[in-house]
């Protein structure tokens, strides 16, 4: 909320500077967000008229004009297009220092002489407003300096307020909280009822008492609309951020900054009947005064005529029903609605505005009364015409009631670690304007009607704390039994595994969860994205169902940016939703493309493989079990590369279990990502990666080892998890290690055949084993491998 | 015997002449090996006078072990010369780099979450992550933020349906935790978290690292400490804390945590106030949507944004850096 400290002070006189003050009321908690001058800095200028205005004789878009400052008359040139004689200006004379240290000399202007300035706003720093002068009312007295005809040496104060205190929401109520912190006294205008001069009562039905328990209608007859808001009132206005409009809107708007009461007037020829607060009825449409026609349903409150609705309750008037230039006679409304039926009512309809701000929120509710006495007070100040007699239709049922709240004196010093003085906790409630009893153990107490926030014990403690100062009370270290805390042996953490990755070579980045369904699709056209209501951008509008439709992107984003060489992974959650319900997976994700090293002098530069990003797989594996327990099929996945992709699965309690996939990019995937150089990428499962096992120690062996070493021929297709598989189901139980060390295709070999060199080693745990023994093993094993791969041993 | 002197000269000259260990080696052999010149003339003593011979002995015994010792000197003499060719030979620049894998790096903000972690860990919190796609609920509900309440505004919501959303927050994790355990609550959550603000100082996605302890006496003075030595500790230096009232609707009091920070200019120290996060004590009605008794125990909660805390630590100016990935950006947190 902004509000013109000038006005406050009106309320309250704080011995305080701007700052101190700003400074006081932000630590206890109304948040100043800024302090900006109303005016820029500026000295000489005086309220002026034009006398006359010619024609520049050599300039088509220059004026020529005599301007008076009440005893004396100057020639000015001024190129505005709203110059005009009569009308009344601020005045920069020779000798004038205006925003900016620009000083007002004597000048000739197209050879004709200028003896000062006409102002525009913006050149006053009082506003952005630069497309002419800017134009005085007619009760400007001519040659007034103009700061001080306007009060500009006035700050307007930004305070951003949070949802509990709307009672904040006013001059009245930050005066009431500026008084308290200063103890000053806080002194608002006097507010006497006004006087009925005619009889006539609107008539008010209100069917809907628990959404609108208070309203209060007064007629007011012969009002003026053309008259003029005083000066006074349109700078608070518009220092509150509020445009003039027409003196009884304008004085409604007034009432709810003075006083944080949102009033609305009707005009009441157009009132059918009367007035009636209800419920709107489902489909019921209603023409707001922004012209939109809005459809409203049934839990909406509505002030209608006895023929349709006139305004949405709390937000806004409907369009037909206000002040316009022709109304002479007003039904003014004030009333107290029920913040719960009003919250998210004009946000139902697009619609923010300062009433339904301060609706939602809550108002006093025993102020409607005094607000409506206040705005016919100054309606009839200003506008002249009759006043009736207010009707109010109250159900006390309904109304809020002050809660009366215990208040432990224990509680205090545990809560907040600091035994108060009786006196201190009475002084500070009373200045909050409560009614303070003593009672056993601590106190009672009552909250005063625009502390409609305060309901339990916790609201006052915390008032305690705040009017106290938050940064007075006690500091500790908290005390705590603290057992040792379990550190599973049979999980690795993510910090490692993070670790390992940094080791590799991988950089962690982190991609937003959601993603561009373009690149969702492309990188895992399986699922489909779960879909926000409400994103940014489509860019970012679907949750990512797998980690690389942001490590893609963000590969491209910097092979674009001439690194060539990319290494990224990523921790976090994929969102795979299927008929079984959402689940949230915990997954790791790998990147890689560019050159396997650093270019550097010892290699020749040689692109990334398959087998130098399963590597990296493997070494991450193995922290966690032997490879044995890891197996990489050869499998298709919609993005990647048909021969160039793998499921990787894990052997846990008995079973295969997917792990995840690692594989090139398939072509298509890599042109709709529109990236040429080959991408590598390997999601796993986190979770389930993480598992490992406690150590369990195996007797060591002292007996020699005996190796083998087997040059196998095998068809191209075979694949070597296959040969070792065979080898293994006839290596005998004795087999401790199985090794392939190389594999060979080209000369001396059948070119639809490759060579495989393995290395098989025996050892029995409590004799040696015989020659005999191992070469039996060797027969059986080839014997297998002919059968069943058609393997022959190279000659 | 006169042939002596001059086989001896002969024979140092060739150990001089000897170029390596093998052509030493074979001047040895021709001179003192068992049938070597020198040693021949041993053999021979036989023919000489018998009360001549120990005379005769001991001076080609003197020959042979002058020319030994000659051997020996360039044996040693050609060994080092040898080692010190290959040594030579096989010396490398070491200003050469290394044949070594470039390391990779930590993003700044799982940097900053994991230290954050580790300090509570040592004082025994435990740490709890939840799901991101979370329920009304749990996001709000059950932290005393009905529908309709106005402090939803405060939070910019992504939706997915009317009851299904992106957590604002990770204090739904909290909630998550209380409902299955009671106190005393040791807790940090850490996580991303969700708003529908984007601009140069707002991002659509950001991590938060919130703080939950509940326990018999837990007080706002418990609160204040605990901030107060994060700040330090996470700084490594003396922080300057300043608590200041807010409103949350899950905890009262409640504030805003704000830091004091000092910056060295060319115009002299400058010093200001920095909100680096919230903070309260927990809200009796999140206790009792819980299931645990506000009259028997209290805690406070607080929530500090990770991305403002990195920027501030390690010095960078723009919150966008840190969802860009670019490998230069990355690259400077090893």
């Amino acid at each position: 909320m902004k509000f013109s400290e000038q006005w406050l002070r009106e309320w309250v006189q704080p011995n305080a500077s701007t700052q101190e003050l700003v400074d006081q009321i932000t630590l206890a908690g109304l948040e100043v967000d800024g302090v900006e001058a109303v005016a820029g800095e500026f000295s000489g200028v005086v309220v002026g008229q034009v006398v006359t205005r010619e024609q520049h004789p050599d300039a088509d878009k220059l004026s020529l004009c005599q301007v008076t400052d009440g005893t004396e008359t100057f020639q000015i040139v001024c190129g505005a297009p709203n110059v005009r004689a009569g009308l009344k200006i601020p005045f920069a004379k020779i000798g004038a220092v205006l925003p900016g240290d620009f000083k007002i000399k004597k000048a000739k202007l197209r050879g004709v002489e200028s003896f000062g300035m006409l102002c525009a706003e913006k050149e006053l720093g009082i506003s952005d407003a630069n497309d002419g002068l800017m134009e005085l009312p007619d009760s400007a007295p001519v040659g007034t300096d103009f700061r001080e005809y306007l009060g500009l040496d006035d700050n307007i104060i930004d305070v951003d307020l949070t949802p509990n205190r709307a009672d904040c929401l006013s001059i009245a109520g930050l005066a009431r909280e500026t008084g308290l912190l200063f103890k000053a006294d806080v002194q608002g205008p006097a507010i006497d009822a006004v006087a009925a001069v005619i009889d006539d009562v609107p008539n008010i039905e209100v069917s809907a008492p628990d959404a609108c328990p208070r309203y209060c209608g007064r007629i007011v007859r012969g009002v003026n609309i053309k008259a003029e808001t005083p000066l006074w009132m349109v700078e608070k206005l518009r220092r509150g951020g509020v445009r003039s409009i027409d003196p009884v809107v304008d004085i409604t708007n007034f009432i709810l900054l003075e006083l944080g009461q949102p009033m609305h007037a009707f005009d009441l020829a157009r009132i059918d009947g009367g007035i009636r607060a209800r419920m709107a009825e489902q489909g019921e449409k209603l023409t707001l005064l922004d012209g939109q026609e809005i459809e409203l349903s049934s839990d909406t409150l509505v002030i209608a005529d006895h023929a349709k609705p006139l305004a949405l309750a709390g937000v806004m008037g409907g369009e037909f029903s206000g002040v316009a230039e022709d109304t002479s006679d007003l039904m003014l409304e004030a009333a107290f609605f029920n913040p719960i039926v009003i919250a998210g009512k004009a946000r139902a309809h697009g619609l923010h505005t300062d009433s339904s701000h301060r609706f939602e929120r809550g108002v006093d509710y025993q102020l409607a009364r005094s607000a409506i006495e206040r705005a016919t007070q100054l309606i009839v100040e200003i506008c002249g015409g009759q006043p009736g007699p207010v009707v109010e239709v109250a159900s006390e049922e309904h109304l809020p009631k002050a809660a009366e709240i215990t208040l432990r004196k224990s509680r205090i010093e545990l809560v907040l670690g600091l035994s108060f003085e009786d006196s201190e906790v009475e002084d500070i409630l009373t200045r909050l304007g409560m009614q303070v009893e003593t009672v056993e153990g601590g106190w009672k107490a009552v909250a005063p009607s625009y502390r409609f926030d305060m309901a339990i014990e916790s609201d006052l403690i915390e008032e305690l704390a705040r009017i106290y100062g938050y940064n007075r009370l006690p500091v500790r270290t908290p005390i705590a039994a603290v057992p040792l805390a379990q550190a599973p042996e049979d999980k690795i953490t993510v910090f490692d595994v993070r670790r390992m990755m940094v080791a590799r070579g991988y950089h962690e980045a982190i991609t937003y969860s959601f993603v561009d369904p373009a690149m969702q699709k492309a990188l895992d056209p399986d699922l489909p994205g779960l879909k926000l209501l409400n994103p940014i951008s489509s860019e970012m509008s679907v949750m990512r169902t797998n980690l690389w439709a942001g490590l893609v992107p963000a590969a491209g984003y910097n092979l674009k940016r001439q690194q060539s060489r990319v290494r990224l992974f990523e921790t976090g959650l994929r969102f795979v939703s299927s008929e079984e319900g959402l689940e949230q997976k915990p997954t790791l994700a790998m990147l890689a493309t560019g050159s396997r090293l650093p270019q550097g002098w010892t290699e020749t530069p040689t692109a990334v493989d398959f087998f130098d990003v399963k590597g990296d797989v493997e070494a991450l594996l193995a922290r966690t079990a032997s490879l044995d327990y890891f197996r990489f099929v050869a499998d298709k996945h919609s993005a990647l590369h048909p021969g160039q992709s793998a499921r990787i699965d894990k052997w846990l309690d008995g079973e295969w279990v997917e792990l995840g996939w690692m594989g090139a990019l398939h072509p298509a995937t890599q042109k709709a990502v529109d990236i040429k150089q080959t991408i590598y990428v390997v999601q796993l499962d986190l979770e389930l990666l993480l598992k490992t096992s406690v150590p369990s120690f195996a007797e060591l062996s002292k007996f020699p080892e005996m190796r083998r070493d087997l040059a196998l021929v095998v068809d191209q297709n075979v694949q070597v998890d296959d040969v070792l598989e065979q080898i293994r189901l006839q290596a005998g139980e004795y087999l401790t290690k199985l090794n392939l060390f190389d594999v060979y295709t080209g000369k001396g070999i059948d070119p639809d055949k490759k060579s495989l060199a393995l290395g098989l080693t025996w050892q029995h745990p409590s004799r040696t084993l015989t020659d005999q023994e191992v070469n039996d093993s060797v027969e059986a094993v080839l014997q297998q491998l002919e059968q069943q791969l058609g393997a022959t041993l190279r000659g | 015997m006169e042939n002596l002197e001059a086989l001896t000269q002969q024979a140092l000259a060739a150990v001089s002449a000897a170029q390596d260990v093998a052509a030493l080696d074979q001047v040895r052999v021709q001179y003192l090996g068992k049938k070597g010149e020198i040693s021949a003339l041993m053999k021979n003593l036989g023919n000489v006078a018998a009360e001549d011979r120990p005379k005769i002995g001991a001076v080609i015994n003197e020959a042979k072990d002058q020319v030994q010792d000659a051997i020996n000197v360039r044996k040693d003499a050609l060994e080092t010369a040898a080692l010190e060719a290959r040594l030579a030979a096989e010396s490398v620049d070491v200003t050469l780099p290394g044949r070594a894998v470039q390391e990779g790096s930590l993003h700044p903000v799982t940097r900053t979450l994991e230290r954050i972690e580790t300090f509570f860990r040592n004082a025994g919190y435990d740490v709890a992550e939840g799901p991101e796609i979370e329920d009304d609920f749990h996001n709000f509900e059950a932290l005393n933020i009905p529908s309709h309440h106005p402090a939803r505004a405060m939070h910019d919501t992504f939706y997915f349906n009317a009851s299904t959303l992106l957590r604002t927050h990770t204090s739904p994790v909290q909630v998550r935790t209380m409902e299955v355990q009671q106190p005393p609550i040791r807790l940090i959550c850490p996580g991303r978290v969700y708003r529908c603000d984007y601009d140069q100082t707002h991002s659509p996605m950001f991590h938060q690292v919130e703080g939950l302890l509940v326990d018999k006496g837990v007080s706002f003075a418990d609160l204040k400490g605990t901030l107060q030595q994060l700040m330090s500790v996470f700084f490594e230096r003396d922080v300057v804390v300043r608590l200041r009232p807010s409103y949350f609707p899950f905890t009262e009091p409640s504030a805003e945590i704000d830091i004091e920070w000092v910056i060295e200019t060319p115009e002299g120290t400058k010093r200001r106030w920095l909100e680096v996060g919230g903070c309260g004590m927990v809200h009796p009605n999140v206790f009792k949507h819980v299931g645990i008794d506000p009259e028997e125990y209290t805690g406070f909660a607080f929530g500090m944004g990770v991305e403002r805390l990195a920027m501030l630590r390690y010095g960078v100016n723009d919150l966008r850096l840190f969802f860009e990935n670019d490998l230069r950006f990355l690259q400077q947190f090893r």
